[in-house]
């Protein structure tokens, strides 16, 4: 069964998720992003749909959380790469991520940081 | 590897989800589903095949094709003998959740789908059905 990926690159976590993500998957994502984000010191968190092919309602809620927990623990989340026919279904479904900031790519992701972080030099 | 259709699963628990989501993938793409409807047949289907997972615990589903006014597409059958569906109108709205959902289940499938039907009887079970058309 493939698994969730996490890299480190310059501070910021990569974490980049299956095709499809198994509900024990989903669920345990939250407790090793948590970890390794402690662990690293990490400022931010890009999390990677680029290779999900479904996002529904039981795993949009685990990136709803996902999300919370990495600014509680002071770092910034952001959802990167969703395909089209995913964000169109999603929108149909109902399901949003209670506002967790979006960027088309990892690229736009990174570039989004950098400018949120000269602003608040 | 294909498998013929139709065909019927078990959904029991959590572990049936991937077989589930594999048979109606696989089924669609026979079918020549776009990504957006195939993406969408999926989504619902998983949907579906949770709600038999967190409500009725024990239930199948039927995957088969549909034809009818010079369209093909594809028809899944979800049934189970769980504790039902009081209130039919309330589960069919957003944000209505009697347990761990978000309650986009139903509503949401219903959204997704070409046609819908649910029918459920407390005490005796709930049957929902999912059709998309090729377009």
């Amino acid at each position: 069964m493939a698994d969730v990926h996490i890299i480190s690159i310059n501070g910021v976590l990569v974490v980049t998720l299956p095709a499809v993500t198994d509900d024990g998957t989903a669920e345990r994502l939250v407790e090793q992003v948590g970890a390794r984000l402690v662990e690293l010191a990490a400022r931010a968190v890009l999390i990677d749909v680029s290779n999900a092919r479904i996002i529904d309602s039981f795993l949009g809620r685990v990136l709803g959380s996902l999300a919370g927990a990495v600014r509680l623990l002071g770092a910034e989340p952001v959802v990167v790469g969703m395909r089209p026919e995913v964000a169109i279904t999603m929108v149909e479904l109902g399901m949003d991520l209670g506002g967790v900031a979006t960027a088309l790519s990892i690229e736009h992701g990174l570039a989004g940081l950098r400018v949120r972080a000269g602003r608040r030099m | 590897m294909t498998e013929q259709v139709p065909q019927t699963l078990r959904i029991d628990d959590e572990a049936s989800l991937p077989a589930v989501r594999r048979a109606v993938d696989e089924a669609g793409r026979s079918l020549g589903f776009g990504l957006v409807d195939q993406t969408k047949l999926m989504t619902a289907a998983s949907e579906l095949a949770r709600n038999i997972v967190l409500y009725a615990w024990d239930g199948k589903v039927t995957i088969e094709h549909s034809a009818g006014a010079g369209r093909r597409g594809l028809r899944l059958t979800f049934e189970d003998g769980g504790p039902g569906i009081s209130d039919l109108e309330r589960a069919m709205q957003d944000g209505y959740s009697t347990g761990k959902g978000m309650g986009l289940g139903l509503p949401g499938a219903k959204r997704l789908a070409h046609e819908f039907f649910i029918d459920s009887k407390p005490g005796i079970g709930t049957r929902v059905v999912f059709v998309l058309w090729r377009r």
